[in-house]
């Protein structure tokens, strides 16, 4: 599933990040990488962006990023 | 005694806490300038230590040393021009896995780092736990904890920066970010290359400079044409051909592949230094989070910390304006007993006084505003407002981080434009610019509350809040508008890193507060005292004007015909005399005075510009009026008070009588307001816009555009008016 298709609260795991150019390469550099494991904190009252918590801390990310990133969900 | 100097810079990731370590290290004595060619601020401090001389940089905070944005560029040309001594990389210790990313690539560099680990008591009462020794030992580089708000830890830091300097130390090998096979054959292939064509050209480390060559590096690529002449296409050749090879081996850019290599080493650290204990603790910032960006209450606390901002600023900020107010006109009036009548006193009260005078007294506004906009960025709040704000500000086509400076527009749009740096990318950053300056600034409000004040009695605030009203929707249209035209092209990423929220430190908040009031300072010292003086030479001259009466000869007959008639009058009349008197001589006065306005070269060059603004409802006097606020928008007040009210007295009742009495309208009025906000950024903006875009096209573009516009819309709101209350 992508990441923008999780729900609040859920934890999944980077199967691959897709996007090119700096996009790409500045979500692997927060430390966004195939194999992070990613929570999702909560959606903005307007539903857009996404915050989520990788590597213990919060960042966010627009719902259009997050659907570059194909995640798996961890129980 | 000679003094050994030592260059030491400070780099870390934004919100580690550097800017706290930097001022606990540097106190007051700061300078703050910006890096040369580029508008990013720079910082700088001397102290002495342990007999060094020690000069101390602060480096824009980035996350990693990525060329993408004007900081990581600024932050790597530092570290690989300048080589200062030693590279502290201070690293919040509770988010210890990303920052190491920023401290590999300082090492790559191959630069003396030490690590400063910061807040590790935050970090341990979130149940994570360090071996400092450890990872100092894995890395080769002396760590040292630092508490930067609680002052500990610094002197340490210095000691070990000075011995690091010191020392000749040299990177062991193996401490190395190692990569996989097929990248290190790549890396040591094109470092050999590069060392047996450009040996001793290039002034970095060559192992970096192939690393950067796999990576694609747009600057370093530049340099080494620049550096290696002819030579440069055989290395950018053979760069290009490992390039390819490891694109065909990896089906991915090296780029990624390193950066993904990185972030692999670091976890090997990670796991050997790292205990984190598995209890659930209470994470207040995250509880405090839950609500200031909850779905319901989120948007109505946003509101009301901004209403809070204003309501600060402008209502608490009346008191020491009043002290200030009242000071300069003692000193004026003091001033006008002591000096003789001439040419001189007339330049220092009236051209020097009174113009840095009428700006002097928003200074206890702009302190109050920047102290709050200090306040929302040192808790972490204000990324919550670009969190909150960016889908609304990605509808105007750009990005939530763009609110932070249209919203510091509202105190001064000089810093606002500055605070555009934040963004990375450029169209967002010069859309940011060009709609920045109709934010309305406190320098415009003085105009407002003067007009409004005059004009609308008990409803002269709904009126300026319907013009700032005015300025943001103005500002969407226009930003939509360049968005789908001008400036189209693909968003800028929002990767936005939410700090944990955190209890400022007054210390910070203060130097912020000062730093940035400062700049208003330094504008009111040289422009704005240039130009009172420029408004009060062309109104002050030609001294000789060929009056319609005499008027001191006219004073002199009241006088006289007054005389006789107090001397036979009986008390009560004879009070009431001497009032009328004094009234037909102040009346004879004022006529002069404005007779002199009106006939000297800006009221002669009011006139030739007037026709232009008379369509709007405003006459000559408010022409040039707006004519000098071009110099800064605050001396649109103090020039109509030379024109409009001249009984000599700068204050606003008196300007604000003499405005009712001149054949103004409110309706004139409420477009002169209009103009007052849109028309062209005043100079000191100009100046901060030519350097933010490093351009002197979209400055005129932000001139013609806000003029035209500022008359359109005023024309419209006068004519149109005039038909809707015919």
């Amino acid at each position: 599933m992508l990441l923008s298709e999780m729900k609040a609260k859920q934890t999944a795991r980077v199967v691959r990040v897709g996007g090119n150019g700096a996009l790409r390469r500045r979500i692997l550099e927060m430390g966004i990488l195939k194999g992070s494991e990613i929570y999702v904190e909560k959606y903005a009252p307007l539903k857009d962006p996404v915050e989520l918590i990788v590597k213990g801390y919060h960042v966010s990310l627009r719902v259009g990023e997050a659907a570059q990133i194909t995640v798996e969900l961890v129980k | 005694m000679y003094q050994k100097h030592l260059s030491i810079a400070l780099a870390g990731n934004p919100n580690s806490g550097k800017t706290t370590i930097f001022n606990n290290i540097t106190g007051t004595r700061q300078k703050v300038g910006n890096w040369p060619g580029v508008t990013v601020e720079k910082k700088e401090g001397h102290i002495k230590k342990s007999g060094y001389d020690l000069k101390i940089i602060d480096l824009p905070g980035t996350y990693s040393l990525t060329p993408f944005s004007i900081e990581e560029i600024v932050a790597r040309n530092f570290v690989l021009e300048e080589r200062p001594d030693v590279v502290i990389d201070i690293i919040d210790a509770s988010n210890l896995e990303r920052s190491l990313y920023l401290a590999t690539q300082l090492r790559e560099i191959d630069c003396k780092v030490l690590f400063a680990l910061n807040m590790a008591d935050v970090a341990q009462t979130r149940g994570i736990k360090i071996d400092a020794e450890k990872l100092s030992e894995l890395l080769d580089v002396p760590v040292v904890f630092t508490i930067g708000n609680k002052n500990k830890g610094i002197d340490t830091l210095l000691e070990k920066a000075i011995e690091l300097a010191e020392s000749n130390y040299v990177i062991p090998i193996k401490r190395r970010v190692k990569y996989s096979k097929d990248i290190e054959d790549s890396i040591s292939k094109l470092e050999h290359f590069i060392e047996s064509l450009a040996k001793g050209a290039l002034p970095y480390n060559p192992r970096w400079t192939a690393i950067k060559l796999l990576e694609d590096d747009k600057i370093i690529k530049e340099r080494i044409q620049q550096k290696t002449g002819k030579n440069s296409r055989k290395i950018l050749e053979e760069a290009t051909a490992q390039r390819d090879f490891l694109v065909d081996r990896f089906d991915d850019e090296p780029e990624i592949v390193m950066t993904d290599e990185r972030y692999g080493f670091i976890a090997g650290i990670i796991r050997e230094v790292l205990t984190t204990s598995t209890r659930q603790r209470v994470d207040i910032s995250r509880n405090v989070d839950l609500v200031l960006t909850n779905r319901f209450v989120g948007f109505p606390i946003f509101i009301f910390f901004i209403w809070a901002m204003f309501q600060l600023t402008f209502s608490l900020g009346v008191y020491p304006m009043e002290w200030i107010d009242s000071g300069i006109k003692l000193f004026s009036t003091s001033l006008a007993q002591v000096l003789p009548d001439n040419i001189f006193k007339d330049f220092l009260i009236n051209g020097v006084i009174a113009g840095v005078g009428s700006v002097v007294v928003f200074l206890p506004n702009i302190l109050i505003l920047f102290f709050c906009i200090s306040l929302f960025e040192d808790t972490g709040y204000m990324s919550r407002a670009a969190f909150l704000m960016d889908k609304i500000m990605h509808l105007i086509g750009l990005h939530g981080k763009s609110f932070i400076p249209m919203l510091m527009g509202f105190g001064c749009n000089v810093p606002a434009i500055m605070a555009s740096r934040t963004l990375e990318s450029e169209k967002d950053r010069i859309l940011t610019i060009l709609i920045t300056p109709f934010m309305s600034c406190s320098a415009r409000l003085p105009v407002y509350i003067i007009l409004a004040g005059a004009f609308f009695g008990v409803r002269a605030g709904s009126v300026i809040f319907g013009i700032y009203i005015l300025g943001i929707i103005l500002s969407i249209i226009t930003g939509r508008l360049f968005r789908s035209t001008l400036l189209k092209g693909v968003d800028a990423p929002f990767v936005m890193e939410l700090p944990p929220y955190r209890i400022p430190m007054i210390k910070s908040l203060l130097i912020h507060m000062w730093d940035r009031s400062k700049l208003f300072l330094k504008k009111m010292g040289g422009i704005i005292l240039v130009g009172s003086v420029v408004v009060w030479a062309l109104s002050a001259f030609p001294r000789n004007i060929p009056y319609s009466i005499n008027y001191a000869l006219e004073m002199e007959r009241v006088k006289t015909s007054f005389q006789t008639e107090i001397a036979t009058a009986h008390e009560p009349e004879k009070a009431v005399l001497t009032q009328q008197r004094d009234l037909a001589v102040a009346k004879l006065a004022r006529a002069m005075k404005a007779e002199h306005a009106e006939k000297s070269f800006m009221g002669r060059i009011g006139k030739v510009v007037a026709p232009i603004f008379e369509p709007l409802g405003i006459d000559w006097r408010g022409s040039v009026a707006l004519l000098t606020g071009f110099v800064a928008k605050e001396i649109v007040v103090s020039t109509m008070g030379i024109l409009y009210a001249a009984d000599g007295n700068e204050d606003s009742e008196a300007l604000k009588n003499a405005l009712l009495s001149s054949d103004m309208t409110p309706l004139g009025a409420l477009a002169m307001m209009v103009f007052v906000l849109l028309y062209m950024p005043c100079l000191a903006t100009l100046a901060a816009i030519k350097r933010e875009t490093a351009s002197w096209k979209w400055m005129t573009f932000s001139i013609s555009y806000s003029t035209i516009l500022a008359w359109t819309a005023a024309f419209i709101v006068y004519q149109g008016g005039k038909i809707i209350w015919a």
